[in-house]
């Protein structure tokens, strides 16, 4: 038996490189990519103690997260082509229209 | 035991390494491969969690839906002027260097609590059989959620068209 503290390490490494990849990257597409990876990590977590728990609680959390995730990526995809549309890039460091 | 334990090694390692390649690639049809891979293993991981309806959730929503949503994305976007440019922002430095105080924190605080957080853990077939008892759970206890989520796919759904449609000129 794998203990939990092992699934838990793995949700925190694949956090901590979804955090890096939102931080770092330019193109929206890859940010938007490493937002499900950290939603994945946070799936872990929860499957991991409902397995431990004996609790199918952490399994329904884990179903309302996919649905936010599905949300997500469609709002977040369709802000990305209005965009484009608009000032033909992708980066996240070029949309700067309320800055100055 | 051996076996399940060496494929949770395996697995965490292959969805590790392309979570790495997500994020490092410059194509990101490339990223999105390897995206599919790491969510794949993920699935894996479930099913050895006994979360069977977790895992063909996380196949049938997160790869054949929300995946293909995104390579039909790049299709439609033209890439060719960001994959000549840098892949990285200037700030890179500063965040690795965050994140990586992050996750030793993280990792950190996961190992010395390993002991004192450890509860016993539940007999093997406690979660079986695993669809009705999420069924039941998800239509007894958290039936306001579910409809609210019904209501938060709605709105999602209806933001995407008005997002994504040609403006009416």
């Amino acid at each position: 038996m794998v203990p939990t503290w092992h699934y838990l390490v793995l949700s925190a490494a694949l956090l901590t490189i979804g955090i890096i990849g939102v931080l770092t990257r330019r193109n929206v597409i890859i940010i938007l990519m490493s937002l499900e990876l950290i939603l994945n990590a946070v799936n872990i977590n929860l499957v991991a103690f409902s397995r431990q728990l004996a609790d199918v609680s952490g399994q329904i959390f884990a179903i309302f997260i996919i649905t936010v995730a599905a949300a997500e990526a469609a709002v977040g995809l369709g802000i990305l082509i209005a965009f484009f549309r608009n000032r033909d890039t992708v980066n996240a460091d070029e949309i700067d229209l309320l800055k100055w | 035991m051996m076996f399940a334990q060496g494929s949770f090694y395996v697995l965490a390692a292959v969805a590790v390494v392309s979570a790495l390649l997500v994020i490092t690639r410059r194509n990101p049809v490339h990223s999105a491969i390897y995206l599919i891979v790491t969510l794949l293993s993920v699935a894996l991981l479930y099913l050895q969690l006994q979360a069977e309806f977790i895992a063909a959730v996380q196949i049938i929503l997160y790869i054949g839906g929300i995946m293909v949503l995104f390579l039909f994305v790049i299709m439609l976007v033209k890439l060719d002027v960001a994959l000549r440019q840098p892949p990285f922002n200037q700030q890179w430095w500063v965040a690795g260097a965050a994140a990586l105080v992050l996750a030793v924190e993280l990792v950190g605080v996961i190992y010395l609590g390993r002991g004192t957080a450890a509860l016993p853990q539940a007999p093997p077939g406690s979660l079986q059989p695993n669809t009705e008892l999420i069924g039941r759970t998800l239509y007894q206890n958290y039936m306001l959620p579910f409809e609210i989520a019904s209501l938060l796919l709605l709105v999602a759904m209806v933001g995407a068209v008005l997002m994504a449609r040609r403006k009416a000129s």
